[in-house]
């Protein structure tokens, strides 16, 4: 019943809510924002604003650092790079036996095993995989980084991938073998086109939750080796400095670069191949 | 519409097909026989099996039980890339990522046929069904009345052996299903292939078929043109979900060459034809609405067969529904055709009722 | 979760891949079930073994490691046990930190999850990506800029100092506070998201009826809106707890001696020759514990809620 007559009464709206949204919009930005603003000060100080500069970022690139910090990015991207290609080609072939496969035997602990990576938490992740390495005698280093980074990847790599799947209508490949397509042709010429989306998708995402890692990967790599990350923190321990923001706002960038692809790319044909199963729908 | 003469080949034989899943069991003991060029239509509510019967027979179900044989071979063992068999699917299934001729072309391109071949004849499928200047569009481009005409254009190409279409103008409306039905017909007569098709819709069975099978269950009921269908039930089923039908409970006294003698409620005696050899006890006839009329009781002339009172009447353009309670509780329909000397009776009115020859049928269950 | 995506196609597969599933789903069960199943395995093996001085183990049975955790003067010594308060109270203290932080997620997402999904439909998508957008900023540079911008000298409390609000630099770092806003910062999408699921398929006639048997905004809101979103509600709360327990780098970077939490616990027995291993992965193995009963807890409550 309205208290404020003649006005109609929204009753979506509850007051307060717009405030704590910006307020929490504010809380996620503004951290990001004073990194990348104080990444371009002109002062080695990080706490006084002394003017626009870049020679933070010349010193990530040229500076007493720089030959780390390259080696770590190089570390990260190749093993990002491996590790993605390597989960989503193993997200594909689950994806297709869980949602394609009408007999398969053990799918509800095979949908748990896909998610097994999720559902434990990180740091137990991180401990176990280096006691298996020590156990098993596999030396720590580039491998070890790029085993562990493949386990977990794969959940992130299966999920736009069984999603985009699942709004494939399974008719078109039984029309396709009505049509005399054998179930390889099937796959090829029809469920792989329609997938692309998901696959990109899910590589995409993979290769950034590799890049990103720390915890797992300070555990299993030993001594020798650095990522990006790892880098980053260690760097970070001996105190912040404006080289540190340099390069986390680089690596913002690059995240932001990438989820966005990832995104795009989702959303890539959705609109034409959904349309004709909505329409038909009375 | 005048009967075809169909010829007598048989193009599809199911014997005695069983399909379980689990413990459930979608059919049970089908058996058919369908032929050459014949427009034959599977009609049942959902959940009768008429859609894992298709589904059997274009191979993406396996049978628990019984042969599929087309024009002799048994292809039950085949999969479904395999059988010259193609489908027009309910929501057509067309590949969104492909032009409307890539869809068309596309069976024959699995077929290695030579490119111009390919091209011609979806150009000459295109042209069957009235879509040749949308040859480059993509499926998201089209009506649901183009798309379906795609899909069937598509299913058309290969020449298959026999065709199956399942429920494939249930997505489109009213006017449009009425001309697209049509449409139908006419190439399956221009083709001549044999078309299997299946529906829940009792007129586009009446109206398109050679022949039905109406399946109730997982079972077939009943086969036979609309014409027998419609008039000559066999069972309850049959008689109710065609069409309007009354049932009245009888009691059977003797069944002598296809005939029946009974007891109506009321006590009168009638003699109709019967669906089957029953033994004297209770029984069912059907009577169909419009085979009545409605009489004088007190009248000693007239050959009133049953008796009661006017209920309700509804006024329905074309004819009047009269449903009349007779003396022992049952409710009949009745379809009086409105005309300048028909006479609305009042409610509460006793009538009697009477039948044309041959309007009751005893049923066989 | 489990069902939905596991069980559609379950039945209607064409049988194309007919025999051949077993084949495409090996790949997923050697990886996963070597590379993460053995390695449990083997951490719950080591949690029983002796260590080793420099890190690593000795082959040898024993309790120690589960002693150490629960008992001062062990339970198989000369003297009775005494129950070890230090470890339980970090785990009690993580416990107590995660939820926490889950609140913080949950007071301030709710109403922003509400507010995105009473969005027109167009614009929702446009709230939903700058809500997730710092997510996909690293973990590690997300906690860094925060520990940069809440720091004594940082420039939030340079900002609060010129606005006159106060007179001396706030000291929010190494302080639970920190921390909290460190677990707020990493997880708050993972709360903001299915509370936006469940509220984009609230159905508004519902509200509209309330409001007609003369029920006000918040009346609505207590008893009609809740119930109704309460499952994703649940989720995004189990999303943001599990995490935040196990946490290791928002402890670390933005909590101090006085906020010592699990992650950092386990963290310290593997560094350099302090640590102990079979400790270590006895404190991950109770860790794990908890999180699975947890979950299972929730699997439980959904599935008993979908044969309802």
């Amino acid at each position: 019943m309205g208290k404020t007559s003649g006005k109609i009464i929204d009753l979506r709206r509850f007051p307060g809510f717009l405030p704590l949204t910006l307020l929490c919009l504010v809380m996620l930005y503004a951290p990001l924002l004073v990194v990348m603003v104080y990444s371009f000060n002109d002062n080695s100080s990080i706490t006084l604003w002394s003017g626009f500069s870049l020679r933070w970022y010349d010193d990530v690139f040229f500076g007493l650092e720089a030959p780390k910090f390259k080696q770590a990015a190089l570390n990260s991207l190749t093993i990002a790079f491996a590790a993605a290609t390597c989960a989503t080609a193993i997200a594909v072939s689950a994806a297709v036996a869980m949602l394609r496969a009408r007999n398969l035997r053990g799918r509800t602990a095979s949908f748990a095993l896909i998610n097994l990576p999720l559902m434990v938490p990180e740091i137990v992740t991180a401990v176990a995989s280096l006691i298996f390495f020590s156990a098993i005698g596999f030396t720590a280093g580039y491998l070890t980084i790029l085993v562990a980074h493949i386990v977990f990847c794969i959940p992130f790599a299966y999920l736009p991938i069984a999603a985009r799947m699942q709004s494939i209508e399974d008719t078109c490949e039984q029309a396709a073998m009505d049509l005399y397509a054998t179930p390889a042709e099937a796959f090829r010429l029809i469920l792989l086109p329609l997938m692309l989306p998901g696959i990109f998708s899910g590589y995409l995402l993979a290769f950034i939750i590799s890049l990103d890692d720390f915890l797992i990967t300070n555990f299993v790599k030993g001594a020798g080796i650095e990522t990006l990350p790892t880098a980053i923190f260690g760097s970070v321990k001996q105190g912040i400095k404006p080289n540190i923001m340099a390069i986390s706002t680089l690596l913002l960038l690059v995240s932001v670069g990438f989820v966005t692809l990832s995104y795009l790319a989702s959303r890539m044909g959705q609109n034409p191949k959904t349309q004709i199963n909505n329409d038909k729908k009375l | 519409m005048l009967q075809r003469v169909l010829s007598e080949t048989v193009a599809v034989g199911i014997e005695n097909v069983t399909k379980n899943y689990g413990s459930f069991t979608a059919l049970s003991g089908v058996s058919l026989e369908i032929r050459d060029n014949e427009f034959f239509t599977l009609l049942g509510p959902s959940g009768c099996g008429k859609t894992t019967l298709l589904r059997s027979i274009a191979g993406f179900e396996e049978i628990s039980g019984g042969a599929i044989r087309l024009y002799g071979a048994d292809i039950a063992g085949l999969p479904p890339h395999r059988r010259p068999v193609n489908t027009v699917f309910q929501q057509y299934a067309l590949f969104p990522h492909m032009t409307v001729a890539q869809n068309v072309e596309f069976g024959l391109r699995r077929l290695k046929q030579p490119d111009a071949q390919a091209r011609a004849r979806c150009a000459e499928v295109l042209e069957l069904v009235q879509l040749s200047d949308f040859a480059g569009r993509t499926p998201a481009q089209l009506s649901g009345g183009q798309q379906q005409r795609v899909a069937l254009a598509r299913a058309l190409a290969p020449r298959p052996k026999l065709l199956l279409l399942d429920e494939p103008l249930s997505a489109l409306d009213l006017k449009l299903r009425q001309a697209v039905r049509v449409e139908l017909k006419q190439i399956q007569k221009e083709t001549g292939i044999t078309f299997i098709f299946v529906t829940h819709d009792q007129e586009e069975a009446l109206t398109m078929s050679d022949r039905i099978a109406v399946m109730s269950a997982g079972e077939v009921q009943q086969v036979g043109s609309p014409r027998e269908i419609y008039e000559t039930p066999r069972n309850r089923f049959v008689a109710d979900f065609i069409g309007e039908t009354n049932l009245l409970d009888v009691t059977v006294t003797a069944v002598t060459g296809g005939r029946a003698n009974c007891i109506l409620p009321g006590g009168r005696a009638i003699d109709c034809p019967a669906a089957a050899v029953l033994d004297p006890g209770p029984g069912h006839l059907s009577v169909r609405p419009e085979r009545m009329r409605l009489t004088t009781p007190t009248d000693p002339e007239s050959d009133t067969l049953l008796s009661g009172a006017v209920v309700n009447h509804v006024y329905l353009g074309t004819d009047m529904q009269v449903m009349v309670r007779l003396d022992d509780g049952e409710v009949m329909t009745l379809r009086l055709q409105n005309s300048d000397t028909t006479t609305i009776p009042e409610l509460g009115a006793p009538v009697g009722i009477a039948l044309e020859a041959g309007a009751a049928r005893l049923l066989a269950d | 979760m489990a069902g939905g995506i596991a069980d559609a196609g379950a039945g209607t597969g064409a049988g194309i891949y007919r025999g051949r599933a077993g084949w495409l789903i090996l790949p997923s069960w050697l990886v996963i079930g070597f590379f993460l199943l053995l390695p449990v395995i083997m951490m719950l093996v080591y949690s029983f073994l002796t260590k080793e001085f420099r890190g690593g183990v000795i082959w040898e049975f024993s309790l120690a490691a589960y002693d150490r955790f629960f008992f001062d003067r062990g339970l198989f010594g000369d003297e009775a046990p005494v129950i070890e308060w230090t470890y339980i109270t970090i785990f009690w203290r993580s416990l107590w930190q995660a939820g926490l932080a889950t609140l913080l997620c949950l007071v301030i997402g709710f109403p922003t999850a509400w507010f995105i999904a009473t969005r027109v439909p167009r614009h929702r998508t446009v709230w939903l990506l700058l809500i997730t957008v710092p997510y996909w900023v690293n973990l590690l540079i997300r906690t860094v800029s925060m520990k940069f911008l809440i720091r004594d000298s940082g420039p939030l409390n340079e900002f609060l100092l010129w606005l006159g609000v106060i007179a001396e630099p706030v000291h929010l770092i190494n302080t639970n506070l920190a921390v909290q806003l460190g677990l707020f910062y990493s997880y708050l999408p993972f709360m903001v998201l299915p509370v936006y699921a469940s509220a984009e398929r609230y159905n508004f006639a519902l509200s509209e009826a309330a409001a007609d048997l003369y029920a006000g905004r918040w009346t609505t809101l207590r008893l009609i809106i809740l119930p109704v979103v309460r499952p994703g509600i649940i989720a995004g709360s189990i999303l943001v707890f599990v995490p935040s327990l196990g946490a290791f780098l928002a402890p670390d970077l933005l909590g101090g001696a006085k906020t010592f939490m699990i992650g950092s616990l386990i963290e310290e027995q593997f560094k350099g020759n302090a640590g102990n291993w079979p400790f270590g992965a006895a404190v991950s193995m109770i860790l794990l514990t908890i999180v699975m009963m947890l979950l299972l807890l929730y699997a439980r409550t959904q599935t008993r809620r979908e044969a309802r």
